[in-house]
């Protein structure tokens, strides 16, 4: 915020009429840019309304008229519908399950993420503070694969989990998240800047071995870097249908996870229910919206962060 | 070891730790990442569906770049299918690009603007990045139904209500009302990170570079063009090279965008192409691993063209100062 100092500059001068029209051309051009902001959040927000006004409708309102601006009172029925087994021949239990699907979802996100910030800081550590041969190497390598994305490697990656049996479980799901190279990279950057190399000298000299060192010392100064890297993973692997759809083949619903589980309830086209389906989406879109607002002013901190540092 | 017992004493070598910290993720990539890549390369040399473990050489590569002889042979409809699936990735890259582009690079110039300053940025920045969080699969599924194809769907259920059209109109099959209708998705989805990525950049420069160029009596567009352009170009090279290679892979949005079972041919990216290839009951690795060797082809050439491009435009310049 170092340009908020500019304003008061500015009183110095002596207003004139010049620079009367000057701050008058200011102020339109300021209301012209904040009308243009606000319908463009009301676009990014009007979807997302729409859905949690719909799943308050009933299918025969909906129907009738598909957009409305008040919602109804048929939420709770929606949500019984939705669970249901005998509803629609049991299409919609077979398809969508919200408690298996936010379990397995957090099993996964939780695990990934876990895996992805802890083996981030761990590589990290070991590229800044140790000095040995193929420290160069490594860091380059992780640098240039930042960039390849999945989509790349996955025939040979499925291709390689069916053969050893690894299909429809949640390894190849957890597991890949140990290396994580743009991680690496975030915790790189943020150990240069703010790692003091010395520190880990000081543990040695108090006796701390290598491993506790980072463990008691590194993770509670890298605990900024961690949390950012934390959410980003989080979102990003809740929100990872590809992967997820690839490696669970089966038609277990109890293994499925919820962005395949929305999948699933939208392909279904011979019973309509429309209440039934926008609710199935808001459900699946809520625990990371609630994480979201709670968060936000963080959020979007982190995302400019990675972007100077990455 | 050996240095620990050459300087006995005081000095302890502690660098065989960095290889301990280092090793689980290069065990874990290797195994997850680089054996798969291998095992890529090797399937686009096999057969496909019930001949996949035969050896077929070059066969795939030249089916789906050049096809077969024969208007009805299986290697000239793979090769239609795949040229098709490559041409709908590059004009849904484009369209969502440009509309991505120029909205966050007109956002992030606004809200790091000094002289006008806009109410509630924070609230609007915030509002802007939500749609990125959201699931793209729920993404789809909303405007799925948003936009559905019968006069159930809102937006029809909308027009028709106010007696603007007649007859529903079908935004989810039509090829490019649904083109249209994937690039904006994509754009709603992008634009807000976007836009946070150019803003930093913008942050990054100097204050009383602004300042000496408005003293000097340059306007507006002019220092946008003269200032704010050249020094962002690093971060802007950045964001178009993401783009790019997100859009060779952008699959959740095209993929589910349908209603019924079948995915729309004219929304079919390479990413789909890919994994329809794969995700079938007798998966065709061998035009699958291919597809995805071209690729990582062309996505490394793009990287690297756009890479030289830049770095080639700045050398002289600092060699100038």
């Amino acid at each position: 915020m170092e340009y908020m100092s500019k304003p008061a500059k500015d009183k110095d001068y002596a207003p004139s009429a010049a620079e009367k029209r000057y701050k008058r051309s200011i102020l339109i051009q300021s209301s012209i840019r904040f009308v243009v902001c606000l319908i463009l959040s009301i676009i990014c927000l009007l979807p997302l309304y729409i859905i949690l006004i719909n799943s308050t409708r009933a299918n025969s309102d909906i129907i009738v008229n598909g957009l409305s601006v008040l919602p109804s009172d048929y939420f709770i029925e929606n949500l019984k519908e939705l669970n249901n087994p005998e509803a629609a021949n049991g299409m919609y239990t077979s398809a969508y399950n919200i408690f298996y699907g936010y379990l397995n979802s957090l099993i996964v996100s939780l695990g990934a993420t876990a895996c992805a910030v802890f083996f981030s800081g761990l590589t990290a550590y070991g590229l800044t503070v140790y000095d040995f041969k193929l420290k160069k190497a490594a860091t380059t390598f992780i640098l240039c694969v930042m960039m390849v994305p999945m989509q790349v490697v996955s025939t040979g990656f499925l291709e390689f989990m069916i053969q050893i049996k690894l299909q429809d479980s949640y390894i190849p799901l957890i597991i890949p998240a140990i290396a994580a190279p743009a991680v690496v990279f975030f915790m790189l950057q943020y150990m240069k800047s703010s790692f003091p190399l010395e520190i880990v000298e000081a543990a040695r000299i108090d006796g701390s071995g290598e491993f506790m060192t980072f463990l008691r010392i590194a993770l509670p100064i890298l605990k900024p870097a961690f949390a950012v890297q934390a959410i980003f993973q989080f979102v990003a692997n809740w929100n990872n249908y590809y992967t997820q759809s690839m490696i669970l083949l089966s038609n277990d619903i109890r293994m499925k996870t919820m962005p395949m589980m929305v999948s699933a309830i939208m392909s279904i086209d011979t019973v309509v229910d429309y209440g039934v389906k926008y609710m199935a989406v808001l459900l699946s879109i809520l625990p990371i919206i609630v994480i979201y607002l709670c968060l936000s002013k963080f959020i979007v901190k982190g995302v400019a962060l990675g972007a100077v540092k990455g | 070891m050996q240095n620990t017992a050459r300087k006995p004493h005081k000095m302890v070598s502690y660098s065989k730790y960095g290889y301990f910290f280092i090793l689980p993720f290069f065990l874990v990539y290797s195994f997850f990442m680089i054996y798969p890549l291998i095992n890529t390369f090797v399937l686009s040399f096999k057969g496909n569906g019930i001949t996949s473990d035969q050896f077929v050489g070059l066969q795939n590569y030249q089916f789906l770049l050049f096809g077969e002889e024969g208007q009805f042979s299986a290697g000239a409809a793979i090769q239609k299918e795949f040229l098709n699936c490559l041409g709908n990735t590059f004009i849904l890259w484009v369209g969502n690009f440009v509309i991505q582009l120029l909205l966050s690079l007109l956002l992030a110039v606004w809200f790091s603007d000094v002289r006008v300053k806009i109410k509630g940025t924070g609230f609007f920045k915030v509002v802007m990045y939500l749609p990125n969080i959201i699931t793209a699969a729920s993404v789809a599924a909303i405007f799925l139904m948003i936009f559905g194809n019968t006069k159930y769907g809102a937006v029809n259920s909308m027009l028709l209500n106010f007696g603007w059209i007649k007859d529903a109109f079908p935004f989810i099959n039509d090829a490019w009302a649904s083109r249209i209708l994937v690039m904006i998705i994509q754009s709603w989805m992008w634009f807000g990170n976007t836009m946070l990525l150019l803003m930093s950049g913008i942050f990054g420069i100097d204050n009383s570079i602004y300042e000496a160029a408005s003293i000097d009596g340059s306007s507006g567009l002019h220092t946008f063009f003269r200032i704010t352009m050249p020094i962002l170009k690093p971060i802007f090279i950045y964001v178009v090279i993401t783009s790019l290679i997100g859009g060779l892979q952008m699959f959740d949005i095209p993929y589910l965008l349908h209603e019924g079972r079948t995915i729309r041919p004219t929304l079919k990216t390479a990413a789909v192409f890919i994994y329809d290839n794969f995700h079938t009951a007798q998966p065709n690795y061998g035009y699958s691993a291919t597809a995805s060797v071209i690729l990582f082809i062309i996505t490394a050439a793009l990287g690297v063209f756009i890479y030289k491009f830049n770095t080639d435009s700045t050398a002289p310049k600092k060699a100038k100062k």
